[in-house]
């Protein structure tokens, strides 16, 4: 399992800032719902694949994944409004949400983790002054996409342990055996990260009108 | 560039001595009513020092105190006559700390990134950071996987990314926690041949004692007490021998 969606490459999708694509994608979303017209809706999918195939040069594969993800909820928005309302809508409203699931796979598959977390940041810097530290918002939207696998493979090897001594637990039973043991090994990982972050200067960045105490 | 009020005091860093080493002054440590160490009186200026002991005998928690990761309950520690109790900051830019287990040192989704997140902690500008990150993950042969997703790696992988995260911050002593422990022959000598090469002074907790043979001292831990020190034949000796009538 990845979270990291990111396909390296040198051309000009890449090398735009982050806050410019996320800016864009959300001037393409603006725009897709204020434009009634199923053409552009089409016109504008194409644009992105195009984006993303040509001038991005990303692999196909990146963008068909993504697609494939959400083809069955579009075909699901495409049967109810083909009951409700009627068959162009359904188009309307499906080539909507597959134009911008895959404007966001370009936005990701070409921008680093952490060029989007120091964009956060900047939209976090005005809760300095309530107390928040950006820098810590950025730590924690990385460590949950670097953690989300490792928890997912933790909790794998729990049920692999599990099956491995004839646990035949599935379903919320499974579940239940499965969350016990896992809860135990976060906490234990928790108190390991924060030992880690410590270990590599996380607290070197007191904000900026209040420092906090060193720890005795 | 930052400006000192005059007559204030001067950054830790500037107080800093480092030929005094690493100083443990009646050291002891309870968690709740549990000693774990007591009694540690040590002064460790050589460039390799191992500490060996069996499950539960304090090394790990003698090694959290030699960067601040643990304040002792009784004594102090000084490195480079600083005091981890009252100059933790700066006792943790000179000192870096390996863990057992990389999965919990890898804080970042990618490897480039994880090893450049120390270096983002202690303030270093983008373009040296970008220079400094690219120099450790080749130095380390991870110059191929730079965007790669950290979890992806193989457990020896893991454990040189974890090293090189700690290394590209340029600590002056390096304290590794066990850190071949869960790796295989190959990996483990890796590691044990980038230990061997490092230029700072090393402080190796570990089970394997093969990696100790070129030390300049072992400590052998049981029970919360230093009950040997020496060069690495004779401790390693006394700690088979302790071993041996359990």
């Amino acid at each position: 399992m990845t979270l990291t969606l990111y396909v390296p490459g040198a051309g000009v999708v890449h090398r735009l800032p982050a806050g410019v694509k996320l800016l864009a994608l959300v001037v393409l979303a603006v725009a897709l719902f204020a434009l009634p017209s199923v053409t552009a809706a089409a016109a504008a999918l194409a644009g992105v694949v195009a984006v993303g195939l040509l001038v991005a040069r990303l692999p196909a594969a990146v963008l068909t994944r993504q697609a494939r993800a959400v083809v069955w909820w579009l075909l699901v928005l495409l049967l109810v409004h083909a009951v409700t309302t009627d068959l162009r809508t359904g188009t309307h409203v499906a080539l909507r949400l597959l134009t911008l699931v895959l404007a966001a796979a370009v936005v990701t598959a070409t921008t680093r983790v952490s060029e989007m977390v120091r964009v956060v940041e900047r939209l976090c810097a005005p809760l300095r002054l309530v107390g928040v530290r950006p820098a810590r918002v950025g730590l924690a939207i990385a460590m949950a996409l670097r953690f989300i696998p490792v928890l997912v493979e933790r909790a794998d090897r729990i049920r692999a342990a599990q099956a491995a001594r004839g646990g035949t637990a599935r379903g919320v039973r499974a579940l239940r055996t499965t969350v016990a043991p896992l809860l135990v090994q976060v906490l234990q990982m928790a108190h390991d990260v924060s030992e880690a972050l410590d270990a590599r200067g996380a607290d070197d960045d007191p904000p900026p009108r209040r420092r906090s105490p060193e720890v005795p | 560039m930052r400006f000192r009020r005059p007559g204030a005091a001067p950054p830790a860093d500037d107080v800093a001595d480092p030929a005094r080493g690493i100083e443990l002054r009646g050291v002891g440590h309870r968690y709740g009513e549990r000693v774990v160490l007591d009694g540690v009186d040590l002064t460790l200026t050589e460039r390799r020092v191992g500490v060996i002991g069996s499950n539960g005998s304090g090394k790990s928690t003698f090694a959290r105190l030699l960067n601040g990761l643990v304040v002792p309950s009784e004594g102090r520690v000084l490195v480079d006559g600083l005091d981890t109790r009252t100059q933790v900051r700066a006792v943790r830019r000179r000192v870096g700390f390996v863990f057992q287990d990389p999965d919990a040192q890898i804080v970042h989704p990618t490897v480039a990134e994880d090893v450049a997140y120390g270096l983002e902690n202690q303030g270093v500008p983008p373009d040296e950071r970008a220079a400094r990150t690219a120099e450790a993950l080749d130095r380390y042969g991870l110059a191929g996987h730079a965007d790669h997703p950290a979890h992806l790696l193989s457990g020896g992988q893991k454990q040189l990314l974890a090293i090189a995260g700690v290394l590209v911050m340029r600590p002056a002593r390096v304290v590794f926690d066990e850190p071949t422990t869960l790796l295989d022959l190959v990996n483990a000598r890796r590691v044990a041949e980038l230990i061997a090469g490092l230029e700072q002074q090393v402080v190796v907790v570990t089970h394997q004692l093969d990696l100790l043979d070129d030390f300049d001292r072992v400590l052998v831990v049981d029970g919360g007490r230093v009950v040997e020190d020496a060069p690495p034949g004779p401790a390693v000796a006394a700690y088979r021998a302790l071993m041996a009538v359990r």
